[in-house]
């Protein structure tokens, strides 16, 4: 297995098209431990961390750019990142230790699609857009089109992710990310729950409840997003009935596996907890700031 | 294989050696440079036995391919103590006898280092958030937490 770092998206692209088989990396902390599992290694490792592009944290226009192999640890240590982006942030904090998040990056989570990936539901209620750089150029898709199931994407062969373009929230939006783990710290998710509101005055205009480890992706879950849109807000929060149906939204929307870290009931009932107390929460943050 | 030459700084000393491209950083430092102080355990970055600092930040050895070093400042624990004088979590592990069979703590030592340095004044959850990427078998952790508190007041109190 030979090693190139190239400086360029060009550079990389040539390099991918000229070693078939090969694999982009950042933080190689999904993919060593692939290859200690006994995954045939690629005749070629890119290193991306030498392209600025993909090392870069800006913010223009309204809109955030985030590059792709950038350390989570520059992300959740941007205070104006975290402040627009709270939950994002919070699920970025939780993937592994201060060790891992020195190399774990929001591309590398996405493409080496973890149904529990943790950034990913975050990303996913922001509305995040990946950029794509492709055999002759670049392409711009919802970062939830990414993902097509466990460990696979619609990414094509020499295709890798260059950059994710997150707009800033509107006025009055809160958001949230909560998972549950058996241990305390330093376990993968057996379910994560994102919910991002936005509020007018004393009722939710947005909602957006993406779920993950629970379905082979991050899934949606419509039916509470639209319990949650139009649904009053106020100084005691969301009301009962709204939670309740939240609640029983996303644990119906669940098709979870069942493993040693949790059953399929256990996982279901999980998510109907988590997406109440994500959505209470998000909700909170969205009248703060509104 | 071929083997690549890679130039890096290790504990200030400007280091070559030569690595096969699949190598981890950790084998090269143990093998190439003889720096035997970062320990493999699980080798998936899990257990952070293997903890450097590359640049200033944390790191586990294990997941970082030796090629990935051109250029870069590393930092073992071979590079904490000042000539025979330890540092002062050195001194605080071995006076608070917080290690037993030994092999986690180099990495223990290098997380801590990273801490103080980013939070010279951590409450005890922070320094149990800030080392839970490093696995100790033997001591049940209390004691490396009250060592990395002692070393950070003999921090403070010199004034650095």
């Amino acid at each position: 297995m030979k090693y190139a770092a190239p400086t360029t998206v060009d550079d990389a692209r040539s390099l991918l098209a000229d070693n078939p088989g090969s694999r982009v990396f950042a933080g190689a902390t999904d993919l060593v431990p692939q290859f200690r599992g006994g995954r045939p290694s690629p005749p070629l490792l890119v290193d991306l961390k030498h392209i600025d592009r993909l090392m870069s944290l800006t913010h223009e226009d309204g809109q955030w750019t985030v590059g792709a192999a950038l350390p989570t640890s520059q992300l959740t240590g941007n205070a104006g990142f975290t402040a627009a982006f709270p939950g994002l942030a919070e699920a970025a904090g939780l993937i592994g230790s201060d060790q891992i998040q020195n190399r774990s990056s929001l591309g590398g989570n996405l493409a080496n699609a973890s149904p529990a990936a943790d950034s990913v539901p975050a990303l996913l209620v922001n509305g995040a857009q990946a950029v794509v750089a492709t055999a002759d150029g670049t392409r711009t898709v919802p970062a939830r089109d990414i993902a097509t199931g466990p460990g696979q994407t619609s990414l094509a062969e020499g295709e890798f992710i260059i950059e994710f373009t997150l707009a800033d929230p509107p006025a009055g939006t809160g958001e949230a990310y909560l998972r549950m783990i058996p241990r305390s710290e330093m376990d993968i998710a057996i379910v994560g729950a994102a919910v991002r509101l936005t509020v007018d005055g004393a009722a939710v205009t947005d909602a957006r409840v993406v779920l993950g480890a629970v379905a082979p992706t991050a899934v949606s879950v419509p039916d509470a997003e639209a319990a949650l849109t139009g649904a009053a807000l106020t100084d005691g929060g969301l009301d009962d009935a709204t939670l309740a149906a939240i609640a029983d939204a996303a644990s119906t929307v669940c098709n979870p596996i069942d493993d040693k870290r949790g059953t399929i009931a256990y996982r279901r009932q999980v998510a109907g907890v988590l997406a109440k107390r994500a959505a209470a929460i998000a909700a909170e943050r969205a009248r703060n700031g509104a | 294989m071929s083997r690549t030459h890679v130039t890096c700084t290790v504990n200030g000393d400007e280091v070559d050696f030569l690595a096969a491209d699949d190598t981890s950083l950790l084998d090269a430092l143990r093998e190439e440079l003889g720096l035997t102080g970062a320990k493999e355990g699980c080798g998936t970055g899990d257990c952070g036995a293997c903890s450097i600092l590359l640049d200033g930040r944390l790191n586990c050895s294990c997941l970082v391919f030796a090629p990935e070093a051109e250029g870069r400042d590393i930092v073992t624990v071979e590079g904490l103590a000042d000539g025979d004088h330890l540092h002062p979590l050195q001194q605080a592990f071995l006076e608070g006898a917080a290690l037993q069979c030994g092999v986690c703590t180099p990495g223990f030592l290098v997380a801590a280092k990273a801490l103080l340095d980013e939070n010279p004044d951590p409450t005890e959850t922070e320094i149990r958030y800030g080392l839970a990427g490093n696995l100790c078998r033997c001591t049940g952790y209390d004691k490396i937490v009250r060592a990395v508190q002692e070393a950070a007041v003999q921090l403070n109190g010199a004034g650095k």
